[in-house]
């Protein structure tokens, strides 16, 4: 591998792996706000001591979020330093408006809730954990926009002095079509990472003795799984209509669709190569892409070699066409595996409403579904990312302008391993204070008679 | 505006160093000042709350840096590559460290996680420390505004050389006094009182070594950091931990100032030609990024510096050791 190609795996690995964690503190913020209020309203303590457990979960996830974000900030001035200076106008400001207006909210706001429980009022308490829910959707927007100013730039001009990109207004920015279509989505998806953690612990507790709350939690996150669900794949369909209009050729990808079509068949399942010419077998469902991409069964969709020859023409010679194979099944694993968890949990819904205890093979498969909306999120980001190549931002910086230029394949393998190494190490860690977590009993012991304290000094 | 944004710049790195700074110094301090499970829990509760909101000035700081003088934060970042990577993974362990010392079970994971807490704090304060000393030096950037030079040397090559050398231990010093002071500040009992000798013993200590090297070296700003730690030790010792504590914070803040503009309006000297130096113009962002950021900083900073006074204010009381559930 070169150290082009070091540095793309490198950024993949990082990114991905700092997003198992974001869309889970996501929706865990906002349970754990959701049920405070709740416990608020109603005085039921069942709500408190899940709140408290919520929170808990969201402690130690949002932890391993922070570190693996600062990664983030920094890799754009380490990896990819021409990239920084030719976007720092555009990227910068939007980075810097997240760290202040949202991160500082998320990060002020949890401390204040996490050691407040008995130093605030409780409506205030509540208060502060619903900021801390807003804060986090606020982060998800900004840095959205970021990202979707590079699969479809707006806002901006390019300064004829210094050739770099120049921002004309935020707010187009903020509002990118592509963004106001991603936003949801991404939030969708990451209702059902935290609500299928919250699915799986349930019932993983009431299979070994576990409390009659753990039946609420198993329910609660299995309504959140279901409704992620369906949001994901509303959403969805939208983003790809909006994906087909400014980006085609990621949509072309996503079906290695190389001939431009009408009434463009969607193939669930394709053997042979994709990337190297028709698959020789493949199972379609006919005229589905051309309701997907364009909203009508006869819509023309254009296909890859049209594609590739219009660029050619636009941008000057050169290949504008993406890893095929990693955009056709990262598109769909993304699908199959998120519609799969959502499967699950309504089935679960309905094999225990009104009381009754359940399919016995649900205690055995449940306890892994969050596996499952992690893992289709992440080939959602491969996929969003992948099939944008050979372009940063889309129609104006390529990926090998954007590299550091002094780097060697020695730095990037070092870094590399050390990211590696620590990462897996944080994941093992974090996989093992959940369990911890959850084997706790949810109802707090008798708080300890505290030993005599001198008057608290006021400095 | 472009001294301005450089001003914000300065002033989010001076919160950063000065407020992680005593985070950092009580990580490694809890260990040695903390005698057993409980002292050591109260040692880290004095920073639980707080430390997550520190370090969000470091995130601001790269940001606010990156937003306003790309080059600055291109040049840097790639320059330091190596040692940068290096801050990550210790930044990375640290958080994790303190955020699940509590959540795991019993004394030997909070054992772990202390020891982590203080080997991970020591670290990253003497590769900033170093950092900041390479800031005084410069780096060697070619004329497109890089580090010249290429393989792991070109990015480890500064850090061995005595200006970085002499950051990272002033920088241990300054985060370890930070830290003693802070703790005498916000405990009871038998931490409080070894807290208390420590800064003490640090300030005389920092005095003598500080004042020798002024003398010796005839450096002003080092003989002025000498009489602040004599001032620092003589607080500590009549018992005024806030002015203790305030003094050290303003040593601090005033040597991160002083590396900052230690070359005028350069951001980053070049060691092979003057000519090739970043300053402050140079390395700006367009003024229309600018002003959208000004427009953003106005209206957010001062909430974010309420509440953050908010949450000091909340957790104002001294943490006794007892306090602590095991």
């Amino acid at each position: 591998m070169d150290v082009l190609d070091l540095t793309r795996l490198q950024f993949a690995v990082v990114t991905i792996y700092h997003y198992f964690f974001v869309p889970m503190s996501i929706s865990l913020a906002a349970t754990a706000a959701g049920l405070q209020v709740a416990w608020l309203r109603t005085g039921r303590e069942r709500y408190r001591d899940l709140t408290r457990f919520v929170g808990k979960l969201l402690i130690v996830t949002f932890a391993v979020g922070v570190v693996t974000g600062l990664v983030q900030e920094f890799q754009f001035g380490m990896g990819w330093s021409a990239f920084a200076r030719f976007y720092g106008d555009v990227f910068g400001p939007t980075l810097a408006i997240e760290g202040m207006l949202a991160f500082f909210l998320e990060a002020t706001f949890l401390a204040l809730w996490y050691f407040g429980w008995d130093r605030l009022p409780r409506a205030l308490h509540a208060a502060t954990i619903v900021i801390v829910a807003v804060g986090t959707v606020l982060s998800a927007f900004i840095i959205l926009a970021a990202n979707s100013f590079m699969q479809n730039p707006v806002a901006y001009s390019l300064d004829p002095v210094t050739g770099r990109a120049r921002l004309d207004d935020f707010g187009a920015l903020l509002f990118n079509e592509v963004n106001l279509a991603a936003f949801p989505h991404t939030l969708a998806g990451a209702a059902m990472a935290g609500g299928s953690l919250l699915l799986g612990i349930g019932v993983w507790r009431q299979r070994h003795g576990g409390e009659p709350a753990h039946r609420t939690l198993a329910r609660l996150g299995a309504w959140l799984t279901v409704a992620g669900g369906a949001l994901t794949a509303l959403t969805g369909d939208h983003l790809g209509k909006v994906i087909t209009e400014v980006q085609p050729m990621k949509m072309a990808a996503a079906e290695a669709l190389y001939a431009t079509t009408t009434g463009a068949p969607f193939s669930l399942f394709a053997v042979g190569s994709p990337g190297g010419g028709e698959p020789s077998f493949s199972i379609e469902i006919p005229r589905l892409l051309s309701i997907l991409a364009a909203g009508s069964p006869g819509a023309e969709v254009q296909g890859i070699d049209d594609l590739q020859a219009q660029y050619a023409a636009q941008y000057g010679p050169g290949s504008y066409i993406p890893m095929i194979p990693v955009a056709f099944w990262s598109f769909r694993l993304m699908i199959g595996i998120g519609m799969l968890a959502a499967a699950l949990a309504a089935f679960y819904l309905w094999s225990t409403r009104k009381g009754r205890p359940g399919h016995p093979l649900l205690p055995r498969v449940l306890p892994l579904v969050p596996i499952l909306p992690a893992a289709a999120n992440s080939f959602g980001w491969i996929f969003t990312e992948t099939a944008r190549q050979p372009w940063l931002a889309f129609g104006i910086s390529r990926v090998a302008d954007g590299i550091s230029p002094g780097l060697t394949r020695a730095e990037v393998a070092a870094s590399l391993i050390g990211f590696a190494v620590v990462y897996g190490i944080l994941a093992a860690v974090w996989l093992r204070l959940i369990r911890h977590l959850s084997r706790q009993p949810l109802a707090p012991r008798a708080a300890p008679v505290e030993a005599a304290q001198p008057p608290a000094p006021v400095y | 505006m472009i001294t301005a944004w450089f001003s914000l710049v300065v002033l989010c790195w001076v919160l950063f160093f000065v407020l992680e700074g005593f985070d950092f110094g009580v990580g490694m301090l809890g260990p040695v000042l903390g005698r057993d499970d409980h002292e050591r829990g109260a040692a880290v509760r004095t920073i639980g709350p707080f430390w997550d909101g520190n370090e969000v000035w470091l995130v601001a700081a790269v940001g606010v840096t990156f937003a306003a003088f790309p080059a600055w934060y291109a040049a840097l970042l790639s320059g330091l590559y190596l040692p940068m990577a290096a801050l990550l993974l210790l930044l990375a362990a640290r958080g994790v460290a303190l955020e699940f010392r509590g959540k795991g079970d019993g004394a030997r994971w909070r054992r772990r996680c202390d020891t982590a807490l203080a080997l991970s704090s020591a670290g990253i304060v003497a590769l900033w420390g170093a950092v900041l000393g390479v800031l005084t030096h410069g780096l060697a950037l070619g004329a497109d505004g890089e580090v010249t030079g290429r393989g792991p040397a070109r990015s480890l090559a500064p850090l061995a050389t005595w200006p970085a050398l002499a950051g990272a231990v002033l920088a241990l010093f300054a985060a370890v006094l930070l830290g003693a002071t802070f703790l005498a500040l916000r405990t009871t009992g038998p931490v409080h009182a070894r807290a208390r000798r420590a800064s003490v013993r640090l300030g005389a200590g920092g005095t003598l070594a500080l004042g020798a090297a002024g003398m010796l070296g005839l450096s002003r700003p080092v003989l002025a950091a000498a009489v602040l730690c004599l001032g620092v030790t003589l607080v500590a010792r009549h018992g005024r931990e806030l002015v203790a504590f305030g003094a050290t914070a303003v040593g601090v803040a005033g040597a991160v100032v002083a590396v900052f503009t230690v070359h005028g309006d350069v951001v980053l000297r070049s060691t092979l030609d003057p000519a090739w130096s970043l300053t402050m113009t140079g390395a700006a962002a367009t003024a229309p990024a600018l002003r959208l950021l000004s427009v953003a900083g106005a209206v957010v900073l001062p909430g974010v510096l309420v509440y953050q006074a908010f949450s000091y204010w909340v957790f104002r009381r001294r943490v006794a050791s007892e306090r602590v559930p095991s």
